[in-house]
């Protein structure tokens, strides 16, 4: 059968469900809305960002929330030379694994260093919310992370 | 975590009695990077009628039916119901579905076998990648709080993970690219492989960056396809081989759904399976493992505790072919087909779920 044959015909799925994210996932959101970030007590002291209501290493119940970032240390990153439509930026970025300050565990997001050649494992970054008037509770509410600067300079504390 | 260099051989877990099962039949379709002629049960059909007929026999010989599908690619739920016309289920029968891989189907069936409440079992999986965006489609099994937000696509994951590894000084992009390379090269004695190809590494080093450090030999290729395997226990194993080849050993474990909480560089979660599977008793002489992107061979090797002795992927694994939820099915069908030929005694299947090889299937099998 020639391909001209074959019914070809848009399905578009879409699953919109709403979740209440409860107590610790929902303090987090409500901290990114607010311009803060937290991390939650795991069960040997380790912090986990973004939180979990289990320790992900034990399953027992979290600790207290506290307060982490909002600078960091970039664990591992990955270029993205051609960004897909809904990424987080539309210019190339890194994906990376942030450990933020005070964070036992990385967390996932996109790190707007201009180049591949200006980010390396081991960088210092900073995070960079939007503005307070269109944060709703998102990990979109965190536009990015940038390179740190300190005295006018990037802090490239990296592997290079 | 096990240090790499360490597998968890020194604890190993006291294991209970195995009731034997075999992997009586294998059959799986040609793996196509797109297939619009075909909806999935028309896909199915002709695998399904191989297992059956290879071994001459009806789906009245089987006790359980057990797929692995994903509603996420057809877009509609309960997708895998409709696929049960592929078996023609009338009279009704005992029947049950995994959102995984099919080898996790297969797991189910064999512990349904291990209980005795079933003597013979069919498994498939099936699945079009080319209905839709993959790198898209792929996002929403993510964390939807923390992950799915972003749209972080599967390559990217990937990507993180082939870094750390070469951070932690475990691997070169030019490790990568040899992969890639001799598993294309073997892919051409694979009828039903999708990538086939005889290109040196240096070669293959020459692509651009898909997401750095990957370049597009490192990845898989997208794929519609599906694979259908037929257990027997009991006196059918025998009916329907001379020389049946044996589960002897079967575990799947999973690791937090934590990305930055793991160590992307180690597989502790197919250590532990494998142990429990009983694959450190003894060597074996091939392994299957499913690494869809090539720097996850080197972590599932080193968790596997494979020597260099041992041929890995020889029908091209992953790289070669990658259909979506029949994948890792396929590993344990071209495991099994290695040992019925007698080019390996014992032999191990890998199977992998989720984000950076967070879930993980060892299946060990030997011949008579």
């Amino acid at each position: 059968m020639p391909d001209s044959e074959v019914l070809h015909a848009e399905h578009r799925l879409e699953y919109p469900y709403s979740r209440s994210v409860g107590p610790v996932i929902g303090a987090f959101l409500t901290g990114l809305r607010e311009g803060q970030l937290f991390g939650a007590m795991g069960s040997d002291g380790t912090v986990i960002v973004p939180p979990t209501e289990y320790d992900p290493q034990t399953a027992e119940d979290i600790g207290e929330l506290v307060e982490v970032g909002p600078g960091g240390v970039v664990e591992s990153w990955a270029w993205v030379p051609a960004p897909r439509p809904k990424q987080p930026l539309d210019r190339p970025f890194a994906w990376a694994l942030i450990r933020l300050d005070g964070a036992g565990t990385s967390m996932l997001h996109v790190v707007d260093s201009g180049g591949p050649d200006r980010l390396t494992t081991g960088d210092r970054v900073v995070v960079r919310f939007r503005p307070p008037d269109v944060r709703i509770g998102s990990m979109a509410d965190i536009e990015c992370f940038v390179p740190e600067v300190r005295d006018g300079a990037e802090v490239r504390e990296g592997l290079r | 975590m096990s240090s790499p260099e360490n597998p968890p051989s020194g604890s190993a877990p006291r294991r209970r009695p195995v009731r034997p099962v075999s992997i009586a039949s294998f059959a799986q379709a040609r793996n196509v990077r797109q297939d619009d002629h075909h909806n999935e049960v028309e896909m199915l059909m002709p695998v399904i009628a191989e297992a059956f007929g290879s071994i001459s026999i009806t789906k009245d010989d089987v006790d359980f039916i057990c797929s692995g599908s994903t509603d996420y690619l057809i877009g509609g739920p309960f997708s895998f119901v409709m696929a049960l016309d592929a078996v023609g289920v009338w009279p009704p029968r005992a029947e049950s579905h995994v959102e995984m891989d099919a080898a996790w189907a297969l797991y189910e069936a064999w512990v349904l076998l291990q209980e005795g409440a079933a003597d013979a079992a069919l498994v498939y999986g099936f699945g079009r990648s080319s209905l839709g965006d993959l790198n898209e489609i792929l996002a929403l099994q993510l964390d939807p709080y923390y992950l799915a937000p972003l749209w972080p696509d599967p390559v990217s994951l990937a990507a993180l993970q082939a870094r750390a590894l070469i951070d932690a000084g475990r691997a070169t992009e030019a490790d990568f690219a040899a992969i890639a390379a001799r598993s294309r090269k073997d892919a051409l004695s694979n009828p039903n492989a999708q990538v086939a190809k005889d290109v040196v590494a240096s070669t293959l080093m020459e692509e651009a960056y898909v997401v750095s450090p990957l370049r597009r030999h490192a990845l898989p290729p997208i794929t519609d396809g599906a694979a259908a395997i037929v257990l027997a226990a009991g006196e059918k194993a025998h009916q329907w081989s001379d020389d049946p080849v044996w589960i002897t050993g079967f575990d799947h474990r999973i690791e937090t759904h934590s990305l930055g909480a793991r160590d992307l560089t180690v597989s502790p979660s197919t250590s532990t399976a494998a142990a429990r599977a009983g694959l450190f008793e003894a060597p074996v002489d091939v392994a299957e493992i499913h690494a869809p992107y090539a720097h996850q061979e080197l972590i599932v090797k080193e968790a596997l505790a494979l020597g260099d002795s041992v041929v890995i992927n020889p029908s091209g694994g992953a790289l070669a072919a990658n259909p979506i939820m029949s994948a890792g099915l396929i590993r344990v069908g071209e495991a099994a087909a290695r040992i019925a030929s007698g080019e390996a005694h014992r032999a191990v299947a890998h199977a992998t779920s989720g984000p950076c090889l967070q879930q993980n299937l060892v299946c060990v099998m030997e011949g008579a």
